[in-house]
């Protein structure tokens, strides 16, 4: 694990990103909203103007939940010269939604992610998965992006943004690579017999003892959290258009091996698909604003 | 809404639904929270602002366990939460 400097290498950190939406002028906006999604590994502030998509912070989720809310809007804010006064209305969302200090509302995940792919994906997005850090869910949702259906799993890590950072670190390779790398094998090996974090690791030690690559170690659990996953979408069933949120839907390993098990695409955005909630959260914001009528100030 | 709430295990799959849709105006008078003896059910007000039966975070993990006593293993004719909810919102995946 350690490299030739003797630091200890973090195959497992993913990029952390800030954007905003230079085009946009935010001062002449009429609503403000910020979405703040606070997860168990990631958390993101999401900033929204009129209703439109402004600017987003993805990074780590820090040793609490406010100072993480904080530093997440920070970002955002920081980039865009704008201040959280400027910002009539937040909602909380994520594991930590409750602990978000200058937050309006607190909104489940469920239905900040359920209203977030409804931006990100179009009006034809039925069904959602959200493999979050350390929890996956399935969720069915109208035109609107109102959830008809969910089913949450988080009784374990497996099969979550989680499980893929500690076979990263196991396996030395970047997390950003894992999904290429699996896909470099000479033939696709069967599913690791589990996907929980602590059987997988033991697992994939005696695989590579028994002459596995390290890309077909991958390979076997990436189809591992796909299957997974897939039992889980399959209780609920699976209704076009589908749409994947959270960081792993940025690793093809386990995107691809998910659409061939269902015989179905995954819809792509152009947006980040980590911000799924923060945008969620946002645009609730904004709707609840409508309602209100009245802009008001950031709690 | 169908809210599941539960787990897959390698035992098996626990799920409670709830059809939201039924509680809002419930005919039932909320009978869900007295009629299961563990008080598993609770009623919550929903993001779309609906209050409705949702089972309590501390048995979401567990309910093949907490449920046994409704379920023993020669089998049931009826569970307490399912007769209570004349509305028919709540059912059980195993
Ligand atoms: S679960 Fe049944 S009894 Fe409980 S509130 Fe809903 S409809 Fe009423
Ligand atoms: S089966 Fe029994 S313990 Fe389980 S939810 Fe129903 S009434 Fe409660």
């Amino acid at each position: 694990m350690a490299d030739t400097a003797g630091e200890k290498k973090e195959y497992w950190r993913w990029q952390e990103n800030c954007w905003i939406d230079e085009s946009k002028d935010w001062r002449s906006a009429k609503i403000i909203t910020a979405g703040i999604d606070v997860g168990s590994v990631s958390s993101q502030a999401v900033i929204c103007v009129d209703g439109e998509l402004y600017g987003f912070n993805s990074m780590r989720t820090g040793n609490n939940s406010p100072d993480s809310a904080k530093n997440a809007i920070g970002g955002v804010l920081e980039k865009s010269g704008m201040k959280l006064e400027d910002v009539h209305y937040v909602v909380g969302t994520g594991y930590g939604r409750v602990n978000v200090p200058f937050a309006h509302k607190a909104i489940t995940e469920i239905a900040c992610h359920a209203r977030g792919a409804n931006y990100m994906g179009g009006n034809g997005i039925r069904t959602i998965l959200d493999m979050g850090g350390q929890d996956c869910k399935a969720i069915h949702c109208d035109e609107k992006g109102k959830v008809t259906n969910f089913l949450m799993n988080d009784k374990c890590a497996a099969g979550t943004g989680r499980g893929m950072e500690v076979i990263s670190d196991l396996m030395q390779i970047p997390i950003a690579e894992l999904g290429a790398r699996s896909f470099d094998v000479d033939e696709e090996p069967n599913a690791v017999s589990s996907v929980c974090v602590v059987f997988a690791k033991s697992e994939a030690l005696g695989l590579l003892k028994a002459g596995y690559s390290k890309n077909k170690v991958v390979a076997a659990y990436c189809q591992a959290m796909a299957e997974r996953v897939v039992s889980l979408l399959e209780r609920i069933g699976v209704e076009k258009d589908f749409f994947i949120t959270g960081g792993i839907a940025k690793n093809p390993g386990v995107v691809k091996r998910i659409e061939k098990l269902l015989g179905i695409q995954a819809v792509q955005t152009k947006y980040d698909s980590q911000i799924a909630g923060a945008l969620g959260a946002a645009l609730f914001g904004y709707t609840l604003m409508q309602k209100q009528g009245a802009p008001a100030k950031a709690a | 809404m169908i809210a599941n709430y539960g787990y897959k295990d390698g035992s098996g799959e626990y799920y409670i639904s709830i059809d939201t849709d039924k509680c809002i105006s419930c005919p039932a008078g909320r009978a869900c929270l007295t009629a299961c003896p563990k008080g598993m059910f609770e009623i919550i007000t929903d993001d779309y602002d609906d209050e409705v039966a949702a089972v309590k975070q501390s048995f979401r993990r567990s309910l093949a366990f907490d449920c046994t006593g409704c379920k023993p293993a020669g089998g049931y004719s009826s569970l307490p939460c399912m007769t209570g909810c004349t509305p028919g919102a709540i059912k059980h995946s195993w």
